[in-house]
């Protein structure tokens, strides 16, 4: 099978990690899950995986630089962590696709700029919030003039790990970030709230702009238009209130119901995440086996 | 001794649609400054960062807050809150800028260990650190203590429990204040909202149940039907022997003179004000909650009852429009069946 499919790795068994590593398993054309990685050898990611016959390690980042025939690497680990891993990475020639807030490398969101950006041997997946905002907010940019967008991403309490917990400042910063680099703002803020209720609630993102003008039928066919090239690698990713303009700012809502791989369907934000990095990944190795 | 944190320059502008300008926001600091209140929390009713479409956007910036309101308090510590998700470092750094010595990190209750980052980030550049945890409706007494441990933990040198839907009855406060102070190493606070008009009574209940910090708000200027009026608190305390600095005649005086004429509308528990009292839903919805209703064609309450079945958290001012949203299309859906 050699030279058909790119050998990969996960860093971080968490619930990101799991996630993608189910994602490969079950949808991947081109990647071949050599090895997962931790730090714990008891987690349950780093479980679930020896039970799907994937290789584990609980050394960390050591065994997969230690892996020369590995091409791709995802971290999904914190960012503190990411900024340790992404000169090592380098240094061993492996692509590092970073699903930390650390922002290394270039702000990707595939449906935006993944072709830019196809080079880079970091490739810095923003934050949930911001996948799942920004084609937005790129959206509207790309017909009239945004000089200012602000999101608000409310994602169930249940569905967010400590990982995510403990980045939650770099998650605004670096949301707000991409928002302007990657979607067209001019200025932007992003907000991020967890709910608790009972049943979990899915991912729900409010994005407003700030408009030059409100072109109506422009801004809808291009929001349309972006939200069905979304869906061709986040199926559940729909509009949950259409644009719509209230005098003073253009308010959409996105809605996304995750795939259910690892956790259950509410979680949206793990979805969008993993499956952006699916989406770069696989790119990148059609990229690689081609030449 | 009671310590009185007065909020009427941040829960009080929810009321002004965050509209107070950072001259006028000074000129009523340096008069709350001679009350005797132990400390001041200034800016944004949603705290910093919080001037947004969200929430509404300032008339000032908080950096315009903090020059402004800072340069003119001399005797009172000056606080400033946010909300972990909103408020980034860069914010903190700015209050300790400009003198602001405490903080204070506001999370859902459920939700604090978001609060970790920055409880520690904020312990480290030498603030005095605040846990804020608001609970919409009762959790219960074993979770509101389990919760209150891990800011403890996390090293927050006050708890307080925020009732920001002024849903909570005195007896439960009560048995929650009660369980923390007996749980807990560090001081208790309770930050009340008048929705059911028991600001007063609940911020007591909290004192007899040990805690030392209440938050209070000069005629009660705060979000929804206000908050737990300072000058009525102080009063209350001070017929029942109790300490708490307040100069009364001057509290009076800066509540009628100065905090009165800038209210746009008079405190009032309203049917809508009593819907977040009664469904549990934050006081700073009203205005938002009231604003969709109309731009939606369906009934305020409706959308905070709506609200608060969907056990909206803090901050969620985004889920009024939903819900307005949603309720509309219901109705135009029977509308054509019928």
């Amino acid at each position: 099978m050699k030279g058909t499919k790119i050998k990969v790795a996960i860093l971080g068994p968490g619930n990101i990690g799991t996630d993608l590593m189910i994602k490969i398993l079950r949808r991947s054309k081109y990647l071949e899950l050599a090895l997962m990685c931790g730090v714990i050898a008891e987690s349950k990611g780093l479980e679930l995986a020896r039970q799907s016959g994937i290789k584990t390690s609980s050394h960390g980042i050591n065994d997969i630089l230690a892996d020369k025939e590995i091409k791709l690497v995802f971290d999904a680990t914190v960012a503190a962590s990411h900024l340790d891993h992404s000169p090592l990475l380098k240094e061993a020639g492996m692509v590092a696709i970073d699903l930390t807030p650390a922002a290394v490398g270039p702000y990707v969101v595939p449906v935006v700029n993944l072709d830019a950006n196809l080079e880079a041997l970091n490739l810095n997946l923003i934050t949930c919030g911001g996948q799942a905002t920004i084609p937005i907010v790129k959206a509207i940019s790309r017909v009239v003039d945004v000089p200012y967008a602000e999101i608000v991403a409310v994602i169930a309490s249940k569905s967010a790990g400590p990982g995510t917990r403990q980045s939650i400042d770099e998650f605004t910063q670096t949301t707000a970030k991409g928002l302007v680099s990657v979607g067209g703002a001019k200025k932007a803020k992003a907000i991020i709230l967890l709910n608790p209720a009972v049943p979990p609630m899915m991912m729900n993102n409010t994005i407003y702009t700030a408009v030059s003008e409100f072109k109506e039928s422009l801004i809808m066919e291009s929001v349309n238009d972006m939200v069905r090239q979304v869906q061709e690698y986040v199926p559940g990713y729909h509009l949950k209130i259409p644009p719509n303009y209230d005098g003073e700012k253009v308010v959409t809502m996105v809605e996304i119901e995750g795939a259910g791989d690892y956790l259950p369907k509410y979680s949206g934000n793990l979805d969008i995440e993993t499956s952006a990095a699916l989406a770069v990944a696989e790119r990148i190795a059609m990229n690689m086996l081609r030449n | 001794m009671i310590k009185i944190l007065d909020v009427t320059l941040r829960d009080g502008m929810h009321q002004l649609s965050h509209k107070l300008p950072a001259e006028k926001m000074a000129a009523i600091a340096a008069e709350i400054d001679n009350i005797g209140v132990d400390s001041i929390e200034f800016g944004h009713g949603n705290g910093l960062a919080g001037s947004s479409f969200q929430y509404g956007f300032g008339a000032s910036t908080d950096l315009e807050y903090m020059k402004a309101v800072s340069s003119v308090v001399k005797k009172t510590r000056l606080s400033a809150i946010t909300l972990p998700g909103i408020g980034t470092r860069h914010e903190l750094q700015m209050a300790q800028d400009h003198g602001v010595q405490i903080v204070r990190m506001c999370t859902q209750i459920s939700e604090c260990d978001i609060a970790e980052q920055h409880i520690k980030m904020a312990k480290k550049m030498g603030f005095e650190t605040r846990a804020v945890l608001p609970c919409a409706s009762a959790l219960s007494v074993e979770d509101t203590v389990r919760y209150a441990k891990m800011s403890e933990d996390f090293g927050a040198d006050v708890v307080y429990l925020l009732d920001g839907g002024g849903y909570l009855l005195p007896n439960l406060v009560y048995e929650r204040i009660a369980a923390m102070k007996a749980a807990l190493h560090v001081e208790i606070g309770f930050h009340g909202h008048n929705n059911m008009q028991l600001a007063i009574a609940n911020s007591l209940a909290a004192v007899e149940a040990g805690a030392v910090h209440i938050d209070g708000c000069l005629k009660g200027l705060g979000a929804g039907a206000g908050n737990c009026a300072t000058e009525i608190f102080a009063a209350v305390c001070d017929r029942m022997g109790i300490q708490t600095g307040v100069d009364l005649y001057k509290a009076m005086d800066v509540a009628e003179k100065i905090v009165k004429p800038i209210m746009i509308r008079p405190l009032e528990i309203d049917s809508s004000s009593l819907m977040l009292g009664y469904a549990g839903v934050y006081s700073s919805f009203l205005l938002f909650a009231k604003r969709a209703a109309e731009r939606y064609g369906v009934d305020s309450r409706d959308v905070i009852r709506e609200m608060g079945k969907r056990q909206c958290t803090e901050g969620q001012e985004n889920l009024c429009i939903e819900c307005a949203y949603d309720l509309a299309q219901r109705k135009h859906a029977s509308g054509n069946a019928a």
